[in-house]
């Protein structure tokens, strides 16, 4: 059993919580990053495609390439950062201010910090239907894992199940990497990506197939198909069915917040559809109810990378602050003129929705 | 190996891989990179059955790739449950697919 020791600990390495400890690092204070993957960068590190947004979150810039932006801000303050990788935080004890985590396997610690900032991302969600369970059905985040990060071909033909951005661009990055993509279903009326993600796949042949959605996978032991199904407007079976030779199943149909530690460590918790599950209440500076944690990004509501890195950033600036590190509160107001503009317009209504459910103005003292 | 050879945009150096090393699936010989998941050098090889459950012998195999859905577990080494998909591949490594929930090593002094 080791013990580690920090100012602020931030679980996990992805856009918010590198962004955090950047931030956070910069004034001082000591961080220490437990990232449960082999290395840091969260799905950054899996995005071939240029981001969108504003300049400032990089706008124009590829998401492995914005990864490495972080890792090389994190290094110029890298005297007070520290990194675990490969290092899973298992659990909040409150009673001992202690959490626990687990190095691979076999090797266990215990960390105590005075503050948490909380960025553990999301997880992926699973549509039931028969024979889901078999070899060939992967999680959009796992096929990419395969073929952007270790350059592993993921399968020969695939069949993407969501018209989400998440399904769009994996289609466009499975096509970059020499896969097929026999179609995607879509079970909503209307694509729910951007548009210029779904053009640039139409533009290549592949059909979205809106109204319709997954009725079965088969196969022997693996994968060898699927019966997709068309829908009414009603999302019943209209009984027009075919099949689709396939070898991969790739699930995009949305991200659940990872939000355990926060409920360990006793955070209000509250269902809000818009950000898709439960998540934390949260003042304008990303500090929960438990006045020693903060969070930052997908763990805080479903949304995007750029606007995680902003949420990061504040959690960093404002946990070291409250340890008395001459923190520049002055950028705060910054910061949220940038969340602001992230969200601005049509396509941030649902997350402006759904974050004023969840945001006070300040907790009490 | 069902490896990506060319890519629009990434370069082979962005692939995480370490040197190539030799490993055994179920005491067939392969190979892989080391450092990468063994999960990724299985697939590499074309083996897509990770498990088998414990009660209706279903096949399982890579799923999540983030060490959270257990569907990968497999035996390394002697030691079940492994979630190949964050374990690093080393070189020599014993890999074999599990079967039902696999069976501890149990450590001398409790067996007597």
């Amino acid at each position: 059993m080791t013990d580690f020791t920090a100012d602020i600990l931030v679980v996990g390495g992805g856009a918010a919580g590198l962004s955090a400890a950047s931030e956070a690092a910069s004034y001082g204070s000591k961080v220490l990053i437990v990232e449960s993957d082999l290395e840091l960068g969260g799905q950054l590190v899996k995005q071939t495609h240029k981001f969108f947004g504003s300049k400032d979150e990089y706008a124009g810039t590829r998401g492995y390439k914005i990864a490495d932006i972080l890792l090389d801000e994190i290094k110029e303050n890298g005297q007070n950062v520290r990194i675990l990788t490969n290092t899973a935080v298992t659990g909040y004890y409150m009673e001992d201010n202690t959490f626990t985590a687990m190095r691979g396997e076999e090797s266990y610690m215990r960390i105590k910090a005075r503050k948490a900032i909380i960025a553990t991302g999301a997880q992926e969600r699973l549509i039931p239907f028969p024979n889901n369970d078999l070899p060939g059905v992967y999680g959009a985040g796992a096929v990419q894992t395969l073929m952007n990060v270790y350059g592993v071909t993921p399968g020969r033909r695939v069949l993407m199940v969501g018209a989400g951005n998440i399904g769009l661009i994996v289609s466009y990055q499975l096509m970059q990497a020499g896969v097929e993509v026999a179609a995607v279903v879509e079970a909503m009326p209307k694509v729910g990506g951007y548009w210029v993600h779904a053009a640039k796949i139409r533009r290549l042949g592949v059909p979205i197939l809106l109204r319709h959605s997954i009725k079965e996978a088969f196969g022997e032991k693996v994968i060898e198909g699927a019966v997709i199904m068309e829908l009414d407007d009603k999302f019943a079976p209209t009984g027009k069915e075919e099949r689709v030779s396939c070898d991969v199943i790739c699930m995009a149909v949305g991200l659940s917040p990872t939000t355990e530690l926060l409920s360990h460590a006793g955070c209000k918790m509250k269902y809000v559809p818009e950000l898709c599950g439960f998540v934390a209440e949260r003042d304008r500076t990303m500090r929960t109810s438990n006045p020693d944690f903060w969070s930052a990004g997908d763990a805080m509501g479903i949304e995007e990378a750029s606007a995680a890195m902003v949420e990061g950033r504040i959690a960093g600036l404002c946990a070291a602050q409250s340890l008395g590190f001459p923190a520049r509160m002055e950028k705060l107001d910054e910061y949220w003129a940038r969340l602001d503009h992230l969200r601005a317009g049509e396509v941030g209504e649902k997350i402006r929705s759904g974050i004023g459910k969840v945001t006070c103005g300040a907790w009490e003292a | 190996m069902e490896l990506i050879e060319e890519h629009p945009v990434l370069e082979q150096s962005n692939f995480r891989r370490g040197d190539k090393v030799g490993f055994t699936f179920d005491g067939v010989a392969m190979e892989g990179f080391g450092g990468a998941p063994i999960a990724a050098a299985l697939h590499a090889n074309g083996v897509r059955i990770y498990r088998e459950t414990p009660v209706m012998n279903r096949a399982r195999g890579f799923f999540c790739a983030i060490g959270k859905c257990s569907s990968c577990f497999m035996v390394v080494d002697g030691i079940p449950n492994v979630r190949t998909c964050v374990t690093p591949l080393e070189a020599g490594m014993k890999v074999e697919t599990q079967r039902g929930k696999g069976q501890a090593i149990i450590a001398p002094i409790l067996q007597e």
